[in-house]
């Protein structure tokens, strides 16, 4: 931690959060709100006369609770950067100052109430993702009694109790009456492998934590009883057996089976009822302590981070990888990488790991000192353009310039344009070609694939980086629906032009679906809003012209949601059901008049 | 609601080669990757349709690579796993012999396909054949593009101060590259400065 805070290269903005991201590869362009201090950084030499004098006593959240400070305070003994800080919003009022005792004892006058918080902007090429995680809070689950006894603890918080540099130097007590427990009991998969409660994955920690907790336990008190309630103990990695074997040889009990209810008795102990699945019988365990092993959820930033970045996450909230194999720490966008429990929950060494490889990763795209653009950008056909400006307009990156009023053909600044195409599906005159998905080319698909008995197929639009993504994603899961789906890639939602949906309906398509990223997802900020009002268009449009509207389905599936495609493809196939040859040939007709 | 739009002709007759793919099992098993290969054979512009056992392999590529030198091919159609996998692959590959990268399609026959209609090998096949058929005709369109280069920052902006923060900063930094770390609390540290001893070994978190 201190190399860090050391490092000659390394910028460190702590109390800080990143409020927006702009940019591709190699050239991104990040907001930072930096909070004020109150305290400079750069002269406070952590001396702590300030904290002495201040009169504010405030719950220690790095001791979750189990400790006091002040309001101003260094968060705990070693962290970097070393300063203190004020809490504003705990300190008795600074703008006046209403105490000022501290400013009183700063030798050095660090502390200035004047501070504000600051805007940064940092340009960079690359960007690393790991905000980590949060601890599951175990409220919910008031059959353990979490907030109604003293004496049961999270795994964190029993952690800062026998923590050498904790709020009782390591010492084991417990919190009702600080007598050293006689027993203590953990219970496992607190918020995980749960179907309604926290999380339905595994944690991947918790057991392994508990096995180090029993050990510590056993270690400095051999006398005291350990007891561990489980499902399964999971010790699966490097060294993991062998501690879990000697935890049990130190006497540890392991009993597995998840308890059913807790209660509190007259002397703060606590009597745990639970059904040993081991001996089938109903049994009652009395202990003076009892720690809940907190799963892990993902971090509350996650959600903001990943509609700020565009990026993706899993149905459990975490990020999601661009491949689970192959590219484990990429995120789809290029120059986005993933490290620690930010893509899932994981140990310090695989973090210690992963955090690695992000870096490689980074450095595997950075060294070249330039970046390859994909040619994928649209294309001006400038005698066609009628200059109207309605592509300005749609471009989710103000990367075309258009002089309406000198009636000039639009340009678009390629550097600028990342792709997604709805320039050219919007434009009335044909006058945008997007590279590498021309009208020529998707309209050639949309013809072969109906070449031969149309009735029979689903037609299916899916944008690259979420529904067709979430195609492979069911495939990859083995999930199975009807083989008469056919897709046609696109980059983005955005891109279905009008006559894609004419054509395929002209070739006698019983039914289209156009696919794309959720609403805030999108990939290309926000194209696909587009999408949504372009099918909303062409829908009106049908339903005047007497075709079913229905007969156009618009859905959004993310990367991760392969079931939600596949069942998708289920509805789409009961839909087509619906269309009978005599409706296909009646629309043909219809639109071979327009 | 604009008429049937004009398709463009293309200029040069094209020269295309098909390849499909067994994926060892995974796509033969529930796809005939033969008979496929069989039935687009005579498609417009088809000039080579294969099937082969693992196109991605180094003995595949070199047997395409071959192909496209010995029959002057101009473009590649693989009927193979997603192209959010191999597209990367197999655009070297034809850039290796000469061929713009951008005179690739793929079919996606694994994902798409096999592995989501694995008991019904007539109706699978038959959609192989027709996304292969898709994938010929969008190639016959494409276009020879170039990859533009632009300037690179080489900075790296790490969010979140935990342990794999503190290591990926770390690791950038001691490579020469600058980093700017972000962390929302007041210190860097995250949940690991909280903990004492970790497991397996017990040895000190900080």
């Amino acid at each position: 931690m201190t190399d860090v805070g050391r490092h000659p290269r390394i910028k460190l903005l702590c109390l800080s959060e990143v409020v927006d991201v702009k940019g591709y590869v190699g050239n991104f362009k990040v907001k930072i709100i930096k909070k004020a201090r109150y305290v400079d950084e750069t002269s406070c030499t952590a001396c702590g006369d300030c904290a002495k004098v201040c009169p504010v006593v405030r719950p220690d959240e790095f001791n979750m609770g189990l400790g006091s400070r002040k309001a101003i305070y260094s968060p705990f003994p070693q962290a970097v950067p070393s300063s203190y800080l004020i809490n504003a919003k705990e300190c008795l009022g600074h703008n006046p100052a209403v105490c000022s005792k501290c400013v009183e004892v700063c030798a050095k006058g660090c502390i200035n109430f004047h501070m504000s918080d600051e805007e940064i902007i940092e340009e960079v090429g690359t960007i690393i993702v790991a905000t980590g995680l949060q601890p599951y809070d175990p409220t919910e689950m008031d059959e353990y009694g979490y907030t109604r006894f003293d004496n049961v603890l999270t795994s964190l918080e029993f952690e800062r109790l026998v923590n050498a540099s904790g709020p009782t130097k390591g010492t084991l007590i417990r919190p009702s009456d600080r007598a050293h427990p006689k027993s203590v009991g953990f219970i496992q998969c607190v918020g995980s492998r749960s179907a309604t409660r926290g999380g339905h994955y595994c944690s991947n920690i918790c057991c392994m934590n508990t096995v180090k907790s029993t050990f510590i336990i056993k270690e400095h008190y051999p006398d005291v009883e350990v007891k561990v309630f489980y499902i399964d103990i999971r010790a699966f990695g490097k060294g993991f057996e062998d501690l879990y074997a000697r935890s049990r040889r130190m006497g540890a009990q392991y009993i597995r089976g998840l308890p059913g209810s807790v209660e509190e008795m007259d002397n703060g102990s606590l009597r745990v009822a639970v059904e040993n699945g081991a001996t089938g019988t109903l049994e009652f365990h009395e202990l003076d302590m009892l720690v809940l092993a907190q799963g892990m959820k993902p971090a509350p930033s996650t959600q903001r981070l990943q509609e700020i970045m565009g990026l993706q996450l899993t149905p459990d909230g975490f990020f999601l990888e661009a491949h689970p194999k192959l590219q484990p720490v990429d995120a789809a966008t290029r120059g986005i990488f993933y490290a620690g429990c930010a893509e899932g929950p994981k140990d310090i060494k695989e973090s210690v790991t992963q955090a690695s490889a992000a870096a490689m990763r980074a450095i595997r795209l950075m060294h070249k000192g330039e970046i390859t653009t994909e040619p994928i950008t649209s294309t001006i056909i400038a005698e066609k353009c009628k200059a109207c400006g309605r592509c300005a307009e749609v471009c989710p990156y103000n990367a075309i310039t258009v002089d309406v009023k000198a009636k000039k053909p639009a340009v678009v600044n390629s550097a600028a344009c990342a792709g997604c195409g709805t320039c050219s599906a919007e434009c009335h005159f044909d006058a945008i070609s997007m590279n590498h998905f021309t009208d020529t080319q998707i309209l050639g698909q949309v013809d072969t694939m109906l070449a031969v008995a149309p009735e029979t197929k689903i037609l299916a639009f899916a944008c690259n980086w979420c529904s067709y993504a979430g195609a492979d994603y069911a495939g990859v899961s083995r999930l199975q629906y009807p083989a008469n789906v056919h897709l046609i890639r696109v980059m983005c939602s955005g891109r279905v032009d009008e006559k894609f949906i004419w054509e395929g309906f002209r070739q006698g398509a019983p039914v289209i679906l156009v696919s794309g990223c959720h609403i805030g997802d999108c990939h290309y900020i926000d194209a696909n809003h587009w999408t949504q009002k372009r099918v909303d268009r062409i829908r009106k449009k049908m339903e005047k012209i007497g075709l079913r509207p229905e007969r156009l389905q618009l859905e959004w599936i993310s990367a991760a949601e392969g079931i939600r495609f596949a069942e998708t493809m289920q509805r789409m196939e009961i839909l087509r059901r619906s269309v009978s040859a005599e409706e296909i040939a009646e629309t043909q007709s219809v639109l071979s008049k327009l | 609601m604009s008429k049937t739009p004009s398709v463009k002709p293309v200029e040069q007759e094209p020269r295309i080669g098909v390849y499909v793919c067994h994926c060892g099992l995974n796509i033969a098993q529930s796809v005939d990757c033969a008979k496929v290969a069989t039935e687009v054979a005579d498609a417009d512009g088809v000039v080579v349709a294969k099937d082969i056992v693992y196109a991605c392999s180094e003995p595949g590529q070199q047997q395409i690579k071959q192909d496209i030198v010995d029959n002057g091919l101009d473009r590649v159609v693989i009927a193979s796993c997603s192209p959010r996998l191999h597209e990367s692959t197999f655009k070297k590959m034809i850039d290796s012999v000469g061929l713009n990268p951008y005179m690739l399609d793929m079919a996606n026959l694994r994902e798409q396909c096999s592995w989501v209609h694995m008991n019904d090998r007539e109706n699978a096949t038959a959609k192989a054949e027709t996304l292969v058929n898709m994938a010929i005709s969008r190639v016959r369109h494409l276009e020879p593009l170039t990859e533009e280069t632009l300037p690179l920052t080489p900075r790296t902006l790490v969010i979140g101060g935990g342990v794999a923060g503190i290591q990926a900063a770390l690791d950038l930094a001691d490579s020469g590259y600058d980093v700017t770390l972000v962390e929302k609390n007041p210190s860097i540290g995250g949940v690991m400065a909280q903990i004492d001893k970790t497991f397996p070994t017990m040895d000190c978190s900080i």
